[in-house]
């Protein structure tokens, strides 16, 4: 029987406290964000997007930046990105003590505009000032490229873009670019296609996918993602997050699900996922929300009923 | 070489014939035409290292053709939700809900749904109606109703009730057996000869199934090979088709795949179905791995009815909406209208007072307009 090439490795970055609790309602206290985070890291993951710098007016909830990326205490060889729409949040970051940014890019002209009013090519000017001034401070830039597979306005989107924008980002300093599925609707029929097309033009080791449960399809949609040699995978623990497209749907797949999948596969990710499921517990009791993580609720209540012997 | 011809299937299906190279363990395609490979999991020694340098285009190309140009290009789905989903429910769902479950599931265009079991009251009581229901069903044509028949007197009770098919169960695990069923494997193996020869003298097909195929909530974990053994018996004693579940969702496709090699090693893969719960999430995952293998037939349930009874409160069946979401999105055909399943999914949670087990079901509820585009 033939095997399938899938890496020994995936690094799972942790988007949980910045794309998980962004949309959350009522605010998060900074010290139950900054523990989340300290729990988050405790598990083993190495890369846990912080937070944002953009303005408080448009996300309330990240609106202490500042203190959590001041307030947590770093660990060697772990990262802790955060988003900087523009150079004045890169300055703040900066500011902040941030070592990496990320920054959006829409493969979707009509998402582009609605959702950072601009078009794909103001946002890529303005992410070329950034990635400058990064690079001076030495400062690592992560990239981001939503509406890989589908967008809300537009309905399908062409590989080709993605490729396009995905270069873009590339080109300009990104050392890592991640395929985002912003409203969940793709899969594998579309997400293989547009892995096909990125990784015409950006090293599949530079790529990362970032895809969003709200059809579940995201388990399946980055089981083909490794097959085709991806090797970065972005989750949110307890899959925190909604989608703002389709309120009361799901939006990011849960760490706990991905990290089960992976062990499963034999892939090393470093992440103890029961210590992953401490973390997803403590923030689902503060929001006081069961876990939208499978996995999670099945261990935690098949471990009442019996020994696990698996 | 081995030579598989590929059968058409009930949906006149064309697969491709191939043959197995003994040397490279690689799927050749015959007279040019795509292949179909089989996957194998290897151990972590064994498992290839993929240096990330830039991949060609070739590399690419193969890698694409492997993971989805080679799939069943139709896929069966088997809707067991008034069975399997129901048959756990506290409240007992009243007859006619049932029926028109099982209505709404057939104008969607499953073409097999698995209508009720005839198993004792005591220990069913939600599927005591069986007798009832089937008296409704058994006039629905153009659409199979397999029923559950534990042992012989199930099997008569469903055959005086008009059924024209029926299910068995054995499991893959000797713990399972013995605590769900009360006998040992060889002994239920025994009960279900009688059942399928008395079948065959009606000549009323039977559908095998095997439990805890990955699984076990008493042992851990299963080995393939009494997988395999189970699911030859099955098939031997003359099981048109045997479906592989596991039973508590534990699979992924690391243990998928050993398991499906084991298995497929015995029986025809045609003759093969998947029944994956969803219990850890992983079920889409374990059917995709399980198309690729050259599975076409898959076990699931509307709006995911059906939780663990392993682990309360947790999900069980793979939700229907979900599968035809993905089989939609891959170009296979189930010949499924997923409105109407979603439809159906409605109808029964608004009886059960219930959210939708179905992600695709709840978002394309929820979402706008524009974005149902797609």
């Amino acid at each position: 029987f033939v095997s399938w090439d899938l890496p020994r490795f995936v690094k799972v970055v942790e988007v949980g406290p910045r794309d998980g609790l962004q949309n959350e309602k009522n605010i998060v206290p900074t010290s139950v964000k900054i523990e989340l985070i300290h729990k988050l890291v405790a598990s083993g993951l190495s890369v846990v997007e912080a937070t944002s710098f953009v303005s408080p007016r448009w996300v309330p909830q990240l609106a202490d930046a500042k203190d959590v990326l001041e307030g947590i205490q770093h660990a060697p060889n772990v990262r802790f990105p955060v988003l900087t729409p523009n150079l004045r949040g890169f300055e703040a970051a900066v500011a902040a003590g941030a070592k990496e940014v990320a920054v959006f890019a829409s493969a979707s002209e009509s998402f582009s505009k609605s959702n950072i009013n601009c078009t794909i090519e103001e946002s890529l000017a303005r992410y070329r000032d950034v990635t400058s001034a990064a690079k001076k401070h030495g400062i690592r830039i992560r990239g981001y490229v939503s509406c890989v597979v589908g967008c809300p306005v537009e309905g399908a989107v062409h590989p080709s873009k993605v490729a396009y924008v995905a270069k873009e980002l590339y080109d300009m300093g990104c050392v890592e670019i991640s395929l985002g599925d912003t409203i969940g609707v793709g899969t594998p029929g579309r997400v293989v296609p547009m892995l096909e097309a990125v990784m015409a033009v950006v090293p599949a080791d530079k790529l990362a996918v970032h895809f969003h449960d709200t059809y579940g399809q995201a388990l399946a949609n980055i089981l083909v993602s490794l097959q085709m040699g991806i090797g970065v995978v972005d989750s949110s623990v307890s899959g925190l997050g909604g989608c703002p497209y389709a309120k009361g749907a799901t939006g990011n797949v849960a760490t706990e699900d991905v990290v089960y999948m992976l062990h499963g596969l034999g892939i090393e990710t470093n992440v103890d996922l029961g210590k992953l499921m401490d973390a997803g517990d403590y923030i689902c009791k503060h929001l006081d929300r069961p876990s939208g993580s499978k996995t999670a609720t099945a261990l935690c209540r098949a471990l009442f009923r019996h020994n696990r012997k698996l | 070489f081995q030579n598989f011809e590929l059968e058409e299937g009930e949906h006149a299906c064309r697969r491709r014939t191939y043959q197995r190279h003994p040397v490279s363990n690689r799927a050749t395609p015959v007279g040019g035409n795509r292949h179909v490979l089989y996957a194998s999991y290897l151990s972590q020694n064994q498992q290839n290292y993929r240096s990330f340098s830039a991949s060609s285009d070739q590399e690419r190309i193969e890698a694409a053709n492997r993971i989805i140009h080679g799939l069943p290009r139709c896929v069966k789905i088997v809707e067991v939700g008034p069975r399997d989903g129901l048959q756990n429910e506290k409240n007992t769902v009243p007859t006619p809900v049932k029926i028109e479950l099982i209505k709404r599931l057939v104008t969607s265009g499953l073409s097999v749904v698995e209508a009720t079991s005839f198993v004792s009251p005591k220990w069913v009581p939600q599927l005591a109606d069986a007798k009832d229901v089937m008296e409704v069903v058994r006039n629905i044509t153009g659409v199979s109703f397999p029923v559950l028949t534990p042992n012989l007197k199930g099997f008569e009770a469903a055959a005086a009730a008009g059924a024209k098919e029926v299910a068995i169960f054995a499991s893959a695990s000797e713990a399972f057996s013995k605590s769900n069923i009360n006998c040992s494997i060889k002994e239920s193996l025994v009960r279900y000869n009688d059942v399928a020869l008395a079948a065959q003298k009606r000549e009323i097909p039977v559908r095998g199934y095997v439990s805890c195929v990955v699984g076990c909530p008493v042992e851990g974990s299963v080995p393939p090979s009494n997988v395999a053994y189970v699911a030859k018996e099955l098939y031997d004693m003359g099981c048109y088709e045997v479906s592989l579940g596991d039973t508590i969702g534990v699979g992924t496709p690391g243990t998928v795949v050993p398991m499906l090699e084991a298995v497929m090693s015995v029986v025809p893969v045609e003759k093969l179905a998947v029944h994956f719960h969803d219990t850890y999430g992983q079920s889409l995952s374990n059917i995709l791995v399980s198309l690729q293998m050259g599975i076409s037939v898959v076990d699931s349930s509307v709006a995911g009815l059906g939780g663990c009874p392993y682990a309360q409160g947790a999900s069980g069946n793979v939700a229907t909406e979900d599968v035809v979401y993905m089989l939609n999105g891959l170009g296979i055909k189930t010949g499924v209208d997923l409105s109407k399943v979603i439809a159906a999914g409605e109808f029964i949670c608004k009886h059960l007072g219930r959210q939708s087990g179905s992600k695709a079901a709840t978002a394309l509820s929820k979402v706008t307009a524009s974005a149902s585009k797609l």
